[in-house]
């Protein structure tokens, strides 16, 4: 049976209006509520859900980031992950990891725990950048399934059926794959509070980007970081005959 | 001294009153409170602050610092919980649609016992999450924060339905048990109250007589009001049994409790009340026909019943003012939300100094409550046995706070707040039943008065006793002789707390020492003044009560406040401004409740308005005609 590597971010939480920080380097992070990246926690109820059908026997979630990252990997714990590993980064280092990195670390666990497939989420709602789960197929030069609405794992190979523009896609491909999680790939299930206890006793193992000889130093440099332009106000116009010369001044008709 | 000699011949009838008093009005805790039995002196025991003060002493030990009590993997454990629970009440629960179906939706109640919602201080090695009280506080001020029909289902059921089998059960009964209430989905609900007994527990009618056999007791009788009584298929249910009296040599009814099973046969319930709130939670009426209930049932041991009942009751009314926590935050925010969007007469409504008023009383009292709803549960995790009195001012505190603040949300938002939609009338009367529940504030005042009432009589036995060999006692008679001297002379320093407090706070701190040792010499002159009879004065007693509230809660913000000053925490400022706030307020009501008990004009009114109530009484209703006169 196979072996699944989920990847796990800790996000700040989707509800939160985002702050940007005073010296425009980054975003307010600090007392600020964090929770598992929406579509990891797709991918993690797929990776569970393939375990209960019998077609899993083990998961492995991986989470990098500072030590509150562990949060996110006991949330997955819960909802049926059996092993973590937290891979520690933390302070500046943290902030200019990026998919290049991340999908290096992937890759290297990967061959280490000798799964068979990595489920990541499509992208992280923070930086949306939608590179790790393709950086990481490259990397390993393994088959990748992007944006995956369905999965049916047969034996050696995997039928998945991906959303495109304008439609769906089926495409088949060897095992072992990399697959990134699209929003309607499942509805992730809840962490019951029992399961949450249970999941305190399940094993977490801490390394670092150089114990698994990633290098991850900056290769950019964030300049600023900047809030979206705020809305202008309106204007009411008396009648219609006014909003058409306004129309026209502006270019927007004819 | 001779104050003292003479209120002393009285005490030992008013120590007998008393303590039947305190059984006969469901006041529980008399043990701790009959310090009369003890070897030592009740001064070294007792460690409640509110049962001190009728002593006018300051007993800092559960109040100062503000305590703590989670390690920091329970911390983590809590933290973890926190956000399925609030996922569920965002997600899947609809208190609108509870409250219209009159009963929690089967979707919700199936993701509860999902969840593990039913067990949630249940040790794990039986199913449960092992939580301890303060993490249990934290999880109910979410549930209190969005629906109080869920809240009481799961309340009626883990807070009192099946806690006598966590506090009392052997271990054989909680093997047997926990889990059925934990996992199997069996609902548990309390069952003591009935139609002729009230706030009056010990006057239940249900009877259980031992079968024959001497293997059954065959239990007879009907319960009223029960919180999940047509679903509960596991029942704590007190009744009356005969058990042997030394003194006569024959039997006599004491009240015992024990574990029903549904399954046993003679159990039905009638169909679910019509209710003002918590509509959403099952309340129905329980006969007990001819049930057998096996000896092995019994629950606390034969005769302990009443005892095993007030524990119950006592153990769960933090958890009440923990989930009223929560509700006063949500209906805060909702009339924040208003208040700051609203615009009228050119302006925001935020910005008018009435609206501000009621927001910063709305703040405060959701500060106190939370306050003390933590200040206990952490006493409790910490092995305190003596917060009985707290436990029954957080109770009454909780739920008279919550209905100002709900109330206040709705005037805020005026013809908004009056509307279904906006959800608080809803909240409003699921409230209403908070004061009447698990004994009534008023009948808890009185407990709260008397308990403490007959503490400080106790005392005074313990001085009688040093007269009697005053040479071996010396150091207790000079240590009451100077107190009086300093107060008949005028010179009165009231005990200090400056050493408890952060320094930005210590001029409140004072005005709180003052009160307490105010107190403690009304408490007396009230003794000396009406002996035995002190308990059937309701007037004095209330006023008594009310003082005791406004010291404890000041006591308690004054060191939540200091722990957010010594912490540096980011709304320390606030804290202390809500603080020293509170404490003046309640200092001028103290001394207010403490003038009504002894100047004659207050006590004149008392008489009046006994009068009024006969008269009322008496007329059937309104006694006047109308101006018109017809």
């Amino acid at each position: 049976m196979a072996r699944v590597l989920v990847g796990v971010k800790r996000v700040i939480d989707y509800a939160v209006k985002i702050r940007v920080k005073p010296d425009k380097k980054g975003v307010v992070t600090d007392g600020v509520k964090h929770s598992m990246n929406p579509f990891d926690e797709i991918a993690v109820e797929e990776a569970v859900r393939m375990k209960e059908k019998k077609l899993v026997s083990e998961i492995i979630a991986v989470s990098c980031g500072p030590v509150q990252s562990q949060e996110v990997i006991r949330t997955a714990l819960a909802m049926g992950v059996d092993k973590g590993i937290h891979v520690e980064v933390s302070g500046p280092e943290y902030e200019t990891l990026q998919p290049i990195h991340v999908s290096k670390i992937l890759a290297k666990i990967a061959q280490n725990e000798k799964v068979d497939l990595v489920i990541v989420g499509k992208q992280a709602i923070d930086d949306d950048s939608n590179q790790t789960a393709q950086m990481t197929a490259a990397v390993l030069d393994w088959p990748q399934a992007t944006f995956a609405s369905k999965i049916e794992k047969g034996d050696k190979e995997l039928t998945v059926t991906r959303e495109v523009d304008g439609g769906l896609e089926t495409i088949k491909c060897k095992i072992p794959a990399v697959i990134s999680a699209d929003l309607r790939l499942n509805e992730p299930r809840y962490a019951t509070l029992p399961n949450i206890m249970k999941a305190k006793k399940k094993p977490i193992t801490k390394v670092t980007p150089k114990d698994l000889g990633v290098d991850i130093s900056p290769r950019i440099e964030i300049l600023s970081v900047e809030d979206p332009p705020v809305r202008q106000a309106g204007v009411i116009l008396p009648d219609v005959d006014a909003l058409v010369t306004k129309l026209k001044e502006g270019g927007h008709v004819p | 001294m001779f104050k003292i000699a003479r209120f002393v011949g009285k005490s030992n009838q008013l120590q007998n009153v008393l303590l039947s008093r305190c059984l006969a009005t469901a006041a529980a805790q008399t043990k701790p409170a009959s310090t009369a039995e003890k070897t030592t002196p009740a001064t070294s025991e007792e460690l409640s602050f509110t049962m001190n003060l009728f002593r006018g002493q300051i007993e800092s030990s559960q109040v100062f610092p503000y305590p703590e009590a989670l390690t920091a993997d329970q911390e983590d454990t809590v933290k973890m919980l926190v956000d399925p629970v609030q996922k569920f009440f965002e997600e899947v629960n609809d208190p609108a649609k509870n409250d219209t179906l009159e009963t929690v939706e089967e979707k919700s109640l199936a993701a509860l016992w999902e969840l593990g919602a039913f067990g949630l201080q249940v040790p794990t090695d039986l199913g449960g999450l092992g939580l301890t009280n303060t993490q249990y506080a934290r999880l109910v001020e979410i549930v209190g924060k969005h629906d109080l029909g869920v809240g009481i289902t799961l309340g009626a059921h883990q807070s009192i339905g099946f806690k006598g089998i966590l506090l009392y059960g052997t271990p054989e009964q909680k093997a047997k048990y926990l889990p059925k209430v934990t996992t199997d989905g069996k609902f548990a609900a309390f069952c003591l109250t009935e139609p002729s007994s009230g706030s009056d527990a010990g006057s239940i009618r249900s009877r259980a007589v031992l079968s024959p056999d001497g293997k059954h007791y065959i239990l007879n009788g009907s319960k009223i009001w029960i919180s999940n009584g047509g679903l509960a298929e596991i029942m704590t249910v007190f009744a009356q049994t005969s058990v042997p009296d030394p003194k006569t040599g024959g039997t006599r009814d004491k009240v015992t409790a024990f574990i029903v099973e549904r399954s046993f046969g003679g159990v039905t319930n009638g169909p679910p009340e019509k209710k003002m709130g918590i509509k959403a939670s099952n309340t129905a009426e329980v006969f007990y026909e001819d049930v057998k209930i096996p000896i092995e049932n019994v629950l606390g041991g034969v005769g302990n019943g009443f005892k095993v009942a007030m524990n119950i009751l006592n153990n769960g009314r933090f958890g009440m003012a923990a989930c009223l926590a929560g509700t006063m935050r949500a209906c805060t925010q909702k009339a924040v939300e208003f208040a700051t969007t609203r615009v009228q007469f050119g302006k925001r409504i935020d910005s008018f100094e009435g609206i501000k008023e009621k927001l910063a009383r709305m703040a405060m009292l959701q500060y106190v409550t939370e306050s003390m709803a933590y200040m206990i549960s952490a006493n409790m995790d910490n092995g305190s046995k003596h917060y009985h009195l707290e436990a029954a001012i957080s109770k009454c505190f909780a739920s008279e706070a919550a209905w100002f603040v709900c109330d206040e949300a709705i005037q805020i938002m005026g013809g908004m707040g009056f509307m279904k939609e906006t959800g608080l009338e809803r909240v409003l009367r699921d409230l209403r039943i908070f004061r009447i529940f698990e004994g009534t504030n008023d009948i808890l005042r009185l407990f709260v008065a008397l308990t403490g009432i007959q503490y400080a009589g106790g005392h005074l036995k313990e001085l009688q006793k040093a007269f009697q060999n005053p040479t071996a006692n010396l150091g207790l008679i000079f240590e009451e002789a100077s107190k009086r001297v300093v107060r008949s002379v005028g010179l009165s320093s009231p005990p200090s707390m400056d050493h408890l407090v952060h320094k930005d706070l210590v001029e409140h701190s004072r005005l709180l020492a003052k009160n307490i040792d105010a107190f403690g010499q009304a408490v007396e002159m009230a003794l000396i003044k009406y002996g035995k009879n002190i308990v059937n004065e309701q007037f004095i007693l209330n006023r008594l009560a009310n003082a005791t509230f406004d010291m404890y809660s000041s006591a308690v913000v004054l060191s939540r406040a200091s722990r957010a000053l010594n912490e540096n925490l980011p709304s320390a400022a606030h804290e202390k401004l809500m603080a020293e706030t509170w404490v003046f307020e309640a200092s001028n009501r103290v001394k207010s409740n403490l003038k009504s008990v002894s100047k004659g004009n207050y006590l004149d009114s008392f008489t009046k308005m006994n009068s009024i109530g006969k008269n009322v009484c008496e007329a059937g209703g309104i006694v006047q005609n109308n101006p018109l006169n017809f």
